[in-house]
Formats: structure tokens, sequence, C-alpha cells
């Protein structure tokens, strides 16, 4: 069995990324290069972080072969009490964020309950979640526009890191980047399985920390890191960890590839369904602050259609819903292809119409080309 | 001297890294039944596939020659319209609808655009009368009828667009002893009208009551064929596998050891208020295998699921592991105690088709690999890869999805994933079922190495060779109750003793 222990180079791993370079060489041509301006990537980036925030949750719930169509009004829910604790009550606005946090993981937890336990159909019961949170949403702001919130919240949505800690969290990550590579290595080697040649190891950390600093360069050039963005990738890396390495991801992956097998095989169903619907009410109810954060103000249509976004972007992004199969860095990829749709053809002033014309058209023809190579495979 | 009605000439068929078909060229006679036998996996299928327009023309290489000209079929219905038609293994009706609706599907019968429903009516009665459907009305639902007239109904939808050649994939593999009379008689009827027939299947006894000539493919080569005069059952099932099997069921030198699993008096009423099991009282040794027997609904399987702690209902009686009483209310204790299962329903219950050989062997004891709450997946694959080897599991890869893999290796995956926490008590629910005679051996030789490292083995199975040919001892059930205890050391009970008690004691079963 020792081809079992190769390192092998999977295309399809790589496919969104070429997928998204491509889109990028094309938008920075028909904007006349305006495109790739760092002031535009880096606000790119940082209109990518919303939507990639609640793909980050809906992924999961897309891998266990459920979907959350409730995470709009959770937007719009969470960011309307951030707004009332903190504009009306004038709570701390670290309490505000900790109990607002709290409200997502309840309102997780509510979804999770009726799917885990009481076997609605999630889709069932996220409908009545959307149409139940926009409502409360509505009835405890009476209708009316809440802000303006108070600095921290303006530091969240749109402050950056000052260049010199930019630097140095870089240099951190690099570090750590490299240590990765180097301890598995190692293992790999105990264990006496194949690795890349010690060059072609070197060469492929040195290729990511280059990768690495020309981000931080190009961001830096602009005003440095945005909040939101530092935020994400802590979270992103977090989940991309949960979801490969813990007996919880694996096991949220077998449920969505089939529920009945992996009963048989002693995982508790109920309460990872339950623990995943609350994690996507935690990540949806962040998604909430940054966007109440970022509009400085909280309003009843916060965050409506929301989880359409964070559903198309997991799909680009590679899940399947029909379960089983998706990856957290797929779709925050997926996130970011969409705003960058969004962003180059604003910059190309394309009319709002054709827009959402096109992004539906990409959506359909990501998950073609997708089903295409797929029945290829195994035809 | 018959005429050649078809003829393939050099029919190879490739998918990336397979070649599926290798130079096929076989001949079929007209108005012969003409079986073609192989293991899982030996290119059956394809072959029909590459006959029938599933596959279109340049999609493989070689020549196709029906009824004296070449063809190249573009898609089914062009198959279909020249008089080639394929009844597949799944059942393809349409439950909601009536007979007659799914005996003319797609080709109905219509004046000026609508269906002249008397006339289709009309046809339907005088194919359901050949068929000896009698009891069946044109207008009755499909889904009301049981699975072996479905298939009949099936034959009559081939047979209404005039079809000469009716290749009939594994058509016996739901149908009870009955169904298989009948469909063996109305296939004999439609031999004598001048119907030609490929006939597929694993059960060589079939093949040998029903067919003219038999022709055998192995690992997508055609190895021979002969008249069925000229062959013996021994020879097919060498030409099947490529060796000769000296004896189905190895040898078992295991002797039963100390009292593992005792059952005292367990009955169990679902929620519905259904009693599925009365009083059933059991012991198991270490080293033994114990077979259970009985016909479908006799409650073999609830038996297993309810010590393994996955069907819920009223239960009473006590259970005992090594003498200790257990109440185990969920898979998850169960495997902990020592108990496995692998299930009867192996694409239901067992396989999670999107995962990797490697993540399907360790999902139920993710925890032995666990290293401050991560996954320590080096390990994991250095124990998986041992399992891998063990079982001697054919794969590309431990990261091949367990999908891509032959039925015998996807059972042996699921064995795999029950000995990764080696078992006190190790649950077998029919596990030869769909896969062929070579694997069926290694899973036999398994089970008695499993029964060396002291493990009890209860082996559930409806086919009573293997029930005869494994078990130490033999556990008839009928209706919920166990009827009978065989002492089969010896093995020398005979399949109508154990028949006796399982259909309830009636000598007539």
């Amino acid at each position: 069995m020792a081809d079992n222990k190769k390192i092998k180079f999977d295309l399809r791993t790589y496919m969104m990324i070429i997928a998204l370079v491509s889109i990028w060489i094309i938008f920075s041509f028909t904007t006349d290069g305006s495109f790739l301006t760092p002031r535009n990537i880096s606000n790119l980036f940082r209109q990518s972080v919303f939507t990639s925030m609640l793909a980050i949750g809906m992924v999961m719930v897309i891998i266990m072969g459920h979907i959350d169509l409730s995470v709009g009004s959770i937007v719009g829910l969470a960011g309307g009490v951030v707004a009332i604790l903190d504009v009306w009550q004038g709570m701390n606005p670290i309490v505000s964020i900790v109990i607002t946090l709290l409200l997502g993981l309840i309102l997780g937890l509510w979804n999770g309950w009726w799917a885990a336990y009481r076997k609605v159909p999630s889709f069932i019961v996220t409908l009545g979640g959307l149409l139940i949170f926009r409502g409360v949403l509505v009835g405890i702001t009476r209708g009316t526009t809440i802000g303006p919130m108070s600095d921290l919240f303006y530091y969240l949505g749109k402050g950056y890191l000052s260049q010199e800690v930019g630097i140095i969290f870089a240099a951190v990550v690099g570090v750590f980047l490299v240590f990765v590579q180097w301890r598995s290595r190692k293992n790999r080697l105990k264990y006496n399985f194949d690795v890349l040649p010690l060059h072609l190891a070197i060469l492929k950390i040195i290729f990511s920390v280059s990768l690495l600093v020309v981000f931080i360069l190009v961001l830096n050039a602009y005003r440095g890191i945005p909040i939101p963005l530092l935020i994400l990738t802590v979270f992103l890396a977090f989940f991309i960890f949960i979801t490969n390495n813990t007996t919880f991801g694996r096991h949220i992956y077998a449920i969505g590839g089939n529920a009945d097998a992996a009963k048989l095989s002693g995982i508790d169903i109920k309460k990872i369904t339950l623990v995943v619907f609350m994690i996507n009410g935690l990540m949806a109810s962040i998604g909430g602050i940054f966007l109440t954060s970022r509009l400085n103000a909280a309003s009843v249509a916060a965050g409506d259609g929301a989880e359409l976004d964070a559903i198309a972007a997991c799909v680009i992004g590679g899940a399947s819903l029909s379960g089983g199969i998706g990856k957290v860095g797929g779709a925050v990829v997926g996130a970011i292809v969409m705003a960058s749709l969004d962003n180059g053809m604003s910059l190309m002033n394309v009319e709002n119409f054709w827009q959402s014309i096109i992004k539906g058209l990409i959506l359909i023809l990501a998950v073609w080309v997708d089903i295409y190579t797929k029945n290829k495979e195994t035809a | 001297m018959a005429e050649i009605l078809l003829e393939t000439q050099d029919i190879i068929k490739e998918f990336p890294g397979v070649r599926a078909l290798d130079n096929v060229s076989f001949k079929v006679k007209e108005n012969d039944i003409h079986a073609l036998c192989g293991e899982n996996g030996a290119g059956k299928s394809t072959l029909i596939k590459v006959l029938s327009g599933v596959y279109p023309t340049g999609s493989y290489e070689g020549k196709i020659i029906f009824n004296g000209e070449e063809k190249s079929f573009e898609n089914i219905h062009q198959a279909e319209r020249d008089g080639i038609a394929v009844i597949h293994q799944e059942l393809t009706l349409f439950e909601e609808l009536n007979v007659a609706e799914n005996m003319f599907m797609g080709n109905e019968i219509s004046n000026k655009g609508f269906v002249d429903w008397n006339e289709m009516y009309q046809e339907t009665n005088k194919w359901l009368k050949k068929l000896k459907l009698a009891g069946v009305k044109p207008t009755t639902k499909v889904g009301d009828l049981g699975v072996g007239k479905q298939q009949l109904i099936e034959i009559a939808k081939a047979l209404v667009k005039n079809s000469k050649l009716l290749i009939l994939d594994e058509p016996t593999a739901s149908l009870t002893d009955n169904e298989v009379e009948l469909l063996m008689d109305i296939l004999r009827d439609l031999r004598a009208e001048g119907v030609t027939c490929i006939y597929i299947s694993h059960k060589l006894k079939e093949v040998f009551e029903i067919a003219d000539y038999i022709s055998v493919l192995r690992d997508g080569e055609y190895i021979g064929g002969d008249q069925k005069e000229n062959l013996t059952e021994r020879e097919v099932v060498n030409m099947m596998v490529g060796r000769s099997i000296e004896q189905m069921h190895p040898k078992k030198t295991k002797k039963a050891g100390k009292e593992i699993l005792k059952v005292n008096n367990l009955n169990l009423t679902n929620n519905e208020g259904d009693q599925l099991l009365k009083n059933i009282s059991f012991d198991l040794a270490e080293g033994e295998i114990l077979g259970l027997f009985g016909l479908i609904g006799a409650g073999r399987t609830e038996i297993a699921n309810t010590l393994f702690g996955y069907l819920q209902g009223k239960k009473e009686g006590e259970v005992y592991l090594k003498e200790k009483e257990v109440d185990i209310r969920s898979p998850k204790e169960a495997l902990h105690q020592g108990i496995a299962l692998v299930s009867e329903d192996r694409k239901r219950f067992g396989i999670i088709p999107p995962m990797s050989v490697k993540e399907n062997i360790s999902i139920s004891f993710l925890e032995k690999f666990k290293k401050k709450l991560v996954i320590d997946q080096n390990k994991e694959i250095v124990k998986t890869s041992e399992l891998v080897d063990q079982l001697r599991i054919k794969t590309s890869s431990l990261n091949e999805k367990i999908i891509n893999l032959s039925g015998g290796n996807q059972q042996k995956v699921i064995l795999a994933k029950n000995l990764l926490e080696t078992p006190k008590v190790l649950i077998l629910d029919e596990p030869t079922r769909g896969i062929d005679v070579g694997a069926k051996q290694e899973i036999y030789e398994l089970m008695n190495q499993f029964a060396e490292d002291n493990m009890g083995i209860i082996m559930i199975s409806s086919e009573l060779p293997e029930i005869l040919g494994m078990s130490d001892r033999i556990l008839v059930m009928h209706e919920g109750e166990i009827t009978k205890e065989f002492d089969n050391r010896n093995k020398e009970i005979s399949q109508e003793e154990i028949m006796v008690y399982a259909t309830g004691g009636k000598i007539d079963g």
C-alpha cells in the first residue's frame, strides 16, 4: 500500500483558485487596471468578509446535508440587537457583543433543536426562522433605523491594522506556516511515509510565504490589513482546522455522506446537528455585528437575502447540497469570487440588473462544470 | 442450424485507468437463451450498456453485428427500435401509474395525438394473458403488485416494442422461488415463439436450468462458452474466478470456548405495538460461529439490531456480555461494549459514499487516533492500511472513495471498520449479499480467522449453503421466535430439516 502515503497533486482543489485568478485578470483588463490597485484589492477583501463569515457557518450545515435559510434574518436580528444595546441602552460595547453572540447561539439552537430532535426538515425549520427572526427584528426596533454606533464598532467595521503591526502579524503567520510544514514533514518521516524532496518542500514553503508577503505589502500599500479581514482569517483558520483535523469535523462529513451509516458507526447525530446549527447561528450573528458596524446603523432590512449569497458561495466553492462534500476554504474562495464579480462589474459601471443576471449565470455554470468534470471521472 | 442473431467483434471499452472490456467477441444464436456469467466487475453490465446504446457508438472500439447488419447505436432508442431491449436489475417502472400506462410508457398508442385508451387496454390484456398474469388488470396500479409480477410487466413492456433480443440483467435477484419458476416458464414460452434472450445471473443453478448456451466473462475478457450440456457448474465457477475453488466453505479448526454472550427471554415490541421478537434466548461462545436462519420477516435482523442498540421499542429480557448484564441503548454503546454489526444493507447502513476508504474504516473509532482533540492522521493511515492489507482490500489507494470499489471490497471495508477495535461479538447480517464468488470465499476465510481471534460471530443469512457450510450451531427463526437449535459441528444437517422449522414446522414449506 506504498502509494497511500504519497503526496498527490489534486487539480480540483486548485480549480477554484485558478478560476478566481482568471476572473481577476479579466477584470484588470476590462477596467484598465483599476481593479488590481491596492485600494480596490483592500476594498474587495473587506467586502467579501461578510459573505465569507456566513459561508463558513453555512458550508458546515450544507456538508451535514442540511440547509439554513434563516441566516439573513439572524444577521438582521443580531445587528438590530447589538445596535439597541449599544445605542438605546448605552451598554459597554464588549458586553453588547457578547450578548449578541449568545443570541446567535440561541437562535442556532432553536433551528438545530427542531431539525435534530423534532425531525422537521431543516428547509422548513429555517424558512420558519427566516420569517420569525425578521418579525422579531421589526417588532423590537419598531421599524426604525438605529445608529450611530460607538467607536469600537467603527473600528471593527472599517478599521485597519497599522502597517507595523501588519508586518509583525505577517511575520508570525509566516513562521507558523513554516513550523507547521516542518512538523508535518517530520511526522511523516517518522512513519516512513513519502515526503516531497527537500528542495521542493523548501520551494513550496518559499512560494506560500512570498504569497503572504505580497498580499500584506499590497494591503499595506493602501491602509493596512482591514480589521474585519483579520478576524475572518482567524475564524477561517480555526474552522478549516476543525473540519479537517477533529473527530467533530469528520462526523459532520459522515452525517452528510450517509446519516444511517453514521448512526450505526456510533455517531451522535442529534448532538452534532445541534452544534453545527449553533455554530452557524454564531457565525451569522458575527456577520450581523459586522454589517451593523460597517453601515454604522441597524435597519430592518439588513441582511435580507444574505443566506442566498452564503449558499451560492458554498456551492461555487464546491459544496454539494446533497451533503457530504464541501470545504470551508472553498466556501470562502466562493465568497471572494462573488465579491470580485460585484466589485469588478461595479467598476465597469455594469448596471445592477446585469450584475444580478451574470452572477446567477455564473452560479449555474460553476455547478455545471463541477457535475460535468465529476461525470467524466466516473462515467 | 440456427442463425447468429448478435455478434460482437473485439469490443474494447475503456474508462480512465481501467479497461472494462478487452476485445470481447462472442455470438448469440437466434432463438437461444444465452446465459452470461461472471463475477461482479467482470464487465457484464458494461457489455450490456454497449449493446443497448447506453454507451453510444464511438465511446468504444469494435463492431456490433445484429441481425446481419453492423449497428452503431447513438442512444437507447435506436437500439430499442432495432429490437434490443434490456430489463435492468433495478426495475424502472412507475409505481404510481397503472399496468397499461407502464407497458406503453414512451410508446403510447395514440390517435391524432390523443391516447387511445381502449386500444391500449386491449393490447395490455393480450400481453397479460400471455404472461399468465390472470389476476392483473390493465388498470391495476403497478405499486400494488409484488416484485415478481412487476418483473413480468417489465418484460411485457419490452415485448410490446417487438423486441427480438431480450437482455435480462439479474432478473431473479429479488424474486421468490415460485416467481422464479414462473419466470423460467415464461422465458421458455418466449423462446418457443422465437425470442432470443441474454440472461445474466450469478445463480448458476438457474443458469443451468434455463440456458441453452453459457458464456463467461472475467476481468473484461471473454473467457469462453459452450452449450450447456458440455459444461458443469464446477467448470463454470472455475472459468468465472480463474482459479479452482477447492471448497467453497473453508474448514474451521477453532473450537468454541467460554461463553461470551447470553440472551435471556428477549422480547421486543415496536412503537406500533407489533411484537417483533418473542422470548428469544440463546448463547454464544468465544470462537464460535452461530448461524441464524429464517425467512424474510422472521426477526433475524431485528435480533441483530436490538443487540446493537439500533432498534427502538419496548424491550424486555436480559443480555449478558462476558457474564455481565448490559443494557445497550445506542450503536455507540454497543461499539464501546465490544459488539460490532455489519448490516445487511451495505448501501444504506454501511458505506459513506463520499468518504475515502480510510475515512470509512476509521469513522467508528476515531477516538483511537485522538491526540489532544486532534486526529493523528499519520497514525490513522498506518492503522487503516494495516487492515486494508490484512483483509486484502483491493483499492488504488487509501484515499480512493469507497463508492469506486467493487461490492466485495466495499464489504471488506465495512468489516475492517468493525475490526479497528477488536470486537467481542461480531454480528454479520447477510455478509455475502451481492458479492461475487471469489470475494465470498475470502469473507468466509476471514470469518474463520476472526473466530481464531476469539471473537464470537453471529452470522445471519438467507443462503442455506452458507449457513450449513460455516456455522457451528444453527438457530432457526420463524415469526419472531427461535423454533429450533441445531448442532452443526459435523456438518450433517440438511437443508430440508432447517426449512421445516423456518416455515413454522409445516412439512410442505
